[in-house]
């Protein structure tokens, strides 16, 4: 799919809208994780509005691709995505983490239509993900399968275990994605424990990689259709991204990995989205 | 079949292997997966047959229950293969991925109990039941012989929800009769008795039975019931033989804390509360040795099974 001017500029505008309602969820739960799903949010909106096979109408339809959140925690920002792409009321967002909701803390697939794998335990998600493009293929490879990571999450073993192999089986049908924010709980990735070169080491496991700003919608579209036009091996995009992206109090900051913002904070942050938004619709 | 008539004993990792492979023939959706162990868990049959729908994810078990569960999210049937210890040992992978999304993926754990013998404790899946019974949504099965193994694995294909089979490496004497239909959650009763019901499962049937018959010579009436699903188990069974017999002597090749003894005894104090004597592998770690020799020094052979018997009636 190409990006022109319009669609593009659309993208940008809704960015905001997205970010707006995540962190009024995440708000509204009073707990959640901030700079995860601000980070994340260009490379899912870019998945669901741009790349993606799916029917919003139709969750279940079978041949809809898939795409399977890995580093659970930032499901706010997927639910808000899935919410604007139609899959059920942006009503439910503020229900995010309360008793009886469907939203979850951490992704339940039995519970929302649009929601592929529950993970929220680290490391996961790319092995399921990798499941279902091995089922594609026997079946005639009928859907793509899309899966984030996260870069504190890849200190898991599991995550090279499935890097190991995803290639074995050419699984050119599967995209993966790192969310490259280089921030976890407790401080810098580089310090907790260095994954770096991390485009090196999916290379040498022979993967297509490519590494990508994740908050530029050309680039990041860019990269998606290269992934769909590359044979017999699996796609891993690297992308750099901000923790807290487009929150200047929230960006880059460790703080923000694992806290709510509180009333004064959420307004803030709406405020300097809304401003930011405006100029993005005045160039438009 | 033995010179006397008796039917061969077979090792439920065969019979599975055997009906897993014919199964494939019918059912396109069963995909099987292997941890570098398919020749062990005898996965190699059905990988020989439909190599296209067979996995080796090489000796990296948390992913291969991972992509099992993608494959049945997907619509699959993924038996997932390993030895027991090491497939339940990946706990966190079979919780989230496998059960919390209730699955379809079938666990298969060969190589239970001491009965491994030689390879030593590493190897033996002693804690598994214990695991496996905490999880919503799981079932456990663990077959006595080749014709319930084959009945359950037969089951397995329709069931709904993620299930663990319990395999042994070491042969297994026919316990059931020819045309013994599997009913998935019941008990069987192979023996009637009225003075003790000795509840057993998987390889430890077959030594119960030989049990009872020895402590008929003592003139104890002695009841054996085969517990081939552990989860969900068959309250009625147990409770009726609760009452009819007084006493009950849990027995398996498999820790007795959380295992079979575990579960009986969490059925029967909510229920119908009677003298319980759990034997197993008691609360220690296995060891190596041939499968005769732990299974003498465990109690576990017949004589050993007929021993506590007799202490725990007094």
């Amino acid at each position: 799919m190409t990006l022109d001017g319009p669609a593009l500029a659309t993208l940008r505008r809704r960015a905001f809208d997205l970010r707006i309602d995540n962190l009024d969820a995440i708000a509204s739960a009073q707990s959640g994780h901030p700079g995860g799903t601000l980070s994340a949010m260009d490379l899912l909106q870019t998945l669901y509005f741009l790349e993606m096979r799916h029917r919003p109408a139709e969750p279940h339809w079978a041949e809809r691709d898939r795409f399977v959140l890995s580093k659970g925690h930032a499901v706010p920002a997927l639910y808000t995505v899935l919410a604007h792409a139609g899959y059920f009321s942006r009503d439910l967002l503020p229900t995010l983490r309360h008793l009886g909701s469907p939203l979850q803390g951490h992704p339940a697939d039995f519970l929302l239509p649009g929601i592929e794998a529950s993970t929220g335990s680290l490391g996961q998600g790319f092995s399921i993900g990798i499941g279902m493009a091995l089922a594609s293929k026997l079946d005639g490879d009928k859907f793509r399968t899309y899966v984030m990571i996260g870069d504190g999450e890849s200190q898991e073993g599991q995550i090279w275990e499935a890097a190991m192999s995803a290639p074995k089986f050419g699984l050119d049908n599967l995209c993966v994605i790192l969310d490259h924010n280089k921030i976890q709980l407790d401080g810098s990735v580089v310090d907790i424990m260095n994954i770096e070169p991390f485009a090196d080491k999916m290379r040498a496991f022979n993967w297509n990689v490519l590494t990508i700003d994740g908050h530029d919608y050309p680039q990041i579209a860019g990269a998606f259709a290269e992934a769909r036009a590359t044979k017999g091996k699996p796609t891993f995009i690297v992308a750099q991204t901000i923790k807290g992206k487009g929150v200047s109090f929230m960006e880059g900051k460790v703080a923000w990995h694992g806290v709510a913002p509180n009333k004064e904070q959420l307004a803030a942050a709406v405020a300097e989205l809304r401003a930011a938004q405006a100029l993005v619709k005045e160039a438009a | 079949m033995a010179r006397d008539g008796t039917p061969a004993a077979v090792a439920s990792r065969d019979a599975f292997g055997e009906a897993l492979a014919r199964l494939g023939e019918t059912h396109p959706e069963v995909v099987v997966l292997d941890a570098d162990l398919a020749e062990s868990t005898r996965s190699r049959m059905f990988a020989k047959k439909f190599p296209e729908r067979f996995f080796d994810m090489g000796i990296a078990e948390a992913n291969m229950l991972g992509v099992a569960a993608g494959l049945s999210l997907a619509g699959k049937i993924p038996f997932c293969c390993s030895f027991a210890c090491f497939i339940t040992g990946r706990f966190d992978q079979v919780k989230m991925s496998i059960c919390y999304s209730a699955t379809n993926v079938r666990i298969v754990g060969s190589h239970c109990g001491v009965a491994i013998g030689e390879d030593g404790y590493s190897q033996m899946g002693l804690e598994d039941i214990a695991l496996m019974r905490s999880l919503p949504t799981m079932s456990i099965i663990q077959p006595a012989d080749d014709l319930e193994t084959i009945g359950a694995v037969e089951y397995l294909v329709a069931h709904k929800g993620p299930a663990f089979l319990r395999t042994t490496r070491q042969k297994l004497d026919r316990v059931n009769q020819d045309g013994y239909l599997f009913q998935f959650g019941k008990g069987v009763t192979l023996v009637d008795g009225k003075d003790l019901t000795i509840v057993a499962t998987g390889g430890t049937v077959g030594p119960s039975l030989k049990a009872a018959a020895l402590l008929a010579k003592d003139g104890l009436s002695v009841r054996v019931i085969n517990i081939h699903t552990i989860k969900p188990i068959d309250v009625e069974l147990l409770a009726k033989a609760a009452r009819e017999t007084k006493r009950i002597l849990t027995v398996e090749d498999h820790q007795i804390t959380g295992g079979l003894g575990g579960a009986v005894c969490e059925a029967l104090a909510e229920r119908e509360p009677v003298r319980i004597r759990r034997h197993g592998i008691p609360d220690v770690f296995g060891e190596s040795g041939t499968p005769e020799a732990l299974y003498e020094h465990f109690k576990l052979d017949a004589p050993g099974i007929a021993a506590v018997a007799r202490d725990f009636v007094g």
